[in-house]
């Protein structure tokens, strides 16, 4: 069994260490190692286009890890009290942004954004006030990028925070009440402690979706560029060991937030014992 | 009184996201499927089913992600399973927590990225390069099919085991306790407690990574080096290369009715076989 574990252990790193290691090679072609340099690391951060796509790709995750935590949260708290066919209609939406892969997702929210742009941004240069300068056009980028990830995201967290509050106790809400508490005091006190961890799972799970998305974003990010499609439009250039700098950064980008996620919910655990 | 208005405010910004971002989308693919394709492209209002009679000059794509979803499923099943039930069960507790994140971390990089590794080990300097060191020549594993399953199991597995892992971690470990005391060997205990109780762990997995397969693009696109053709692929290259946006939106159209029936009819059979409804109240 804990051999088994090993091996799978194994499968799971030995590509990441293919990819570090090659990030360090001194040669120009990725796949023939040719002496240690760090010098790939250099051309990919001093890279314009990088630098860009990075940049692109922190607003729109953390954008959208906020708003998704946020509306699915609410959402799963106030779906706890809807019954009957709303409540279907509800699951059915959740359910349907879960199931639909990202490229249809992608397709969709491209045509339907295209067309309904092109219907606005005339109306839109008619009814302009020429007080308040140019007008605006209407256009794929940051926006719909935002958009379409907090749909799924979103849902995402509705089920995981609701998953939390069926396995909540009940009995704590209803004592809470009991004892005079306000709802809005309830909330905080009583079930924002249960929930926490499902809310900040959900946020980090929603930024790692958006931050590593490229198959929707291929379709929806009209002129900008996030990182996996700069990454994507590279290997398809041909394989250098710059995609290796670059993965071996975001690799480690992400064990940061990985370890100072864990650190966060150590400290409400104390926090909450000793209270 | 009160309480109904607030519930109604905390819905509304779900509200609007699920009009505005997909049932809008949804019923654009479902109109321009019924179009004709503009003369430079894009779509041009029409009814016709002409799209829809084309669909079989995609054939290839369909038979290819309807068998290769559903083997890569499978597959990450298999290997994901013991090592969840390694991680519930077995696993020193001191060490549970820093095991699963490490199981995690890898589902943290792109995706892109883990694909792109697997360029390096199955190519011509990789894997092939070791085997003829020690006498077998001659072997290709790039842009074959079996490439493609190994980059599915390999971006997957995350995501399979992570639910399992709680659907086991939930389990009563007093109800193993009971029933190796009631005499049950190991391996009926697990087959008779631990493997039902997990069962939507398992759906839940399944039901995931077979979706996102569904849509795959990229790990065909890498690995598979353009032979082995997904729907994914079929799809952008309908939209971004050849801007056909009524035949691409009947193509995407058939795909979520395909997907959507083979889920419901698969979450059906899990949950006859589970008798449990609560896990997968979501359907």
């Amino acid at each position: 069994m804990r051999l088994y574990a090993i091996a799978v252990y194994l499968f799971l790193y030995i590509p990441l260490g293919v990819i570090v290691l090659f990030s360090f090679n001194a040669g120009r072609h990725a796949s023939d190692f040719r002496g240690f340099s760090v010098k790939w690391y250099g051309a990919a951060l001093s890279n314009p286009f990088v630098m860009d796509a990075l940049t692109t790709s922190l607003v729109v995750a953390f954008t959208t890890a906020v708003l998704a935590s946020l509306f699915g949260t609410s959402a799963a708290l106030a779906l706890q009290r809807v019954q009957g066919r709303l409540r279907a209609i509800y699951d059915a939406m959740i359910y349907v942004a879960i199931m639909i892969p990202g490229i249809v997702i992608g397709i969709a929210t491209l045509i339907a954004l295209v067309t309904v742009f092109d219907f606005l941004n005339p109306l839109l240069e008619a009814v302009w006030p020429m007080a308040m300068g140019e007008v605006p056009r209407l256009n794929l980028g940051y926006a719909s990028l935002i958009a379409a990830h907090t749909l799924f995201t979103m849902a995402l967290v509705i089920v995981i925070v609701r998953a939390r509050i069926a396995g909540m106790d009940r009995a704590l809400v209803e004592a809470s009440a009991d004892l005079y508490a306000t709802p809005w005091r309830t909330f905080l006190q009583v079930t924002l402690p249960q929930i926490y961890p499902a809310i900040l799972a959900g946020f980090l799970l929603s930024f790692t979706f958006s931050f590593d998305d490229f198959i929707i974003a291929f379709f929806v990010a009209g002129f900008e560029t996030t990182l996996p499609i700069y990454v994507f439009s590279s290997i398809r250039r041909g394989v250098t060991p710059e995609i290796n700098a670059i993965g071996t950064m975001v690799l480690g980008t992400s064990l940061t937030l990985l370890i100072f996620a864990q650190f966060l919910l150590r400290g409400r655990g104390r926090a909450a014992a000793g209270r | 009184m009160q309480g109904k208005w607030i519930n109604r405010l905390l819905l509304t910004p779900a509200t609007a996201w699920f009009l505005v971002m997909l049932v809008l989308p949804l019923v654009v693919v479902v109109v321009f499927s019924f179009g004709e394709r503009g003369a430079a492209g894009g779509y041009v209002p029409a009814f016709t089913f002409d799209q829809y009679a084309n669909l079989p000059a995609r054939f290839t794509a369909f038979k290819n992600t309807l068998l290769l979803a559903p083997t890569g499923t499978v597959a990450a099943l298999l290997v994901a399973y013991p090592l969840a039930y390694f991680l519930a069960v077995k696993a020193d507790p001191r060490f549970k927590t820093l095991l699963l994140i490490l199981v995690i971390v890898p589902f943290w990089t792109s995706i892109l990225i883990r694909t792109y590794a697997w360029i390096f080990i199955l190519g011509g300097r990789g894997i092939p390069l070791l085997l003829e060191l020690i006498g077998i020549e001659g072997v290709r594993l790039i842009n074959t099919p079996f490439a493609v399953l190994v980059g599915i199991v390999y971006g997957y597995l995350p995501l399979m085991v992570f639910p399992i892992f709680v659907s086991l971690e939930k389990l009563d470990k007093r109800l193993l306790e009971a029933s190796s005391d009631l005499g049950a060997p190991p391996f009926r205990t697990f087959r008779q407690v631990t493997l039902p109780l997990s069962i939507p762990g398992v759906a839940t997995g399944c039901m995931l990574v077979f979706i996102l397969l569904m849509g795959e693009f990229l790990i065909p696109a890498l690995l598979g080096g353009g032979k082995v053709f997904f729907i994914g692929n079929a799809l952008v290259d309908l939209f971004l290369q050849s801007r056909n946006w009524a035949f691409g939106s009947a193509v995407a159209a058939t795909l979520v009715v395909v997907m959507l029936v083979t889920v419901s009819l698969y979450m059906r059979l899990m949950m006859r076989g589970a008798g449990q409804r609560e896990d997968v109240s979501l359907l």
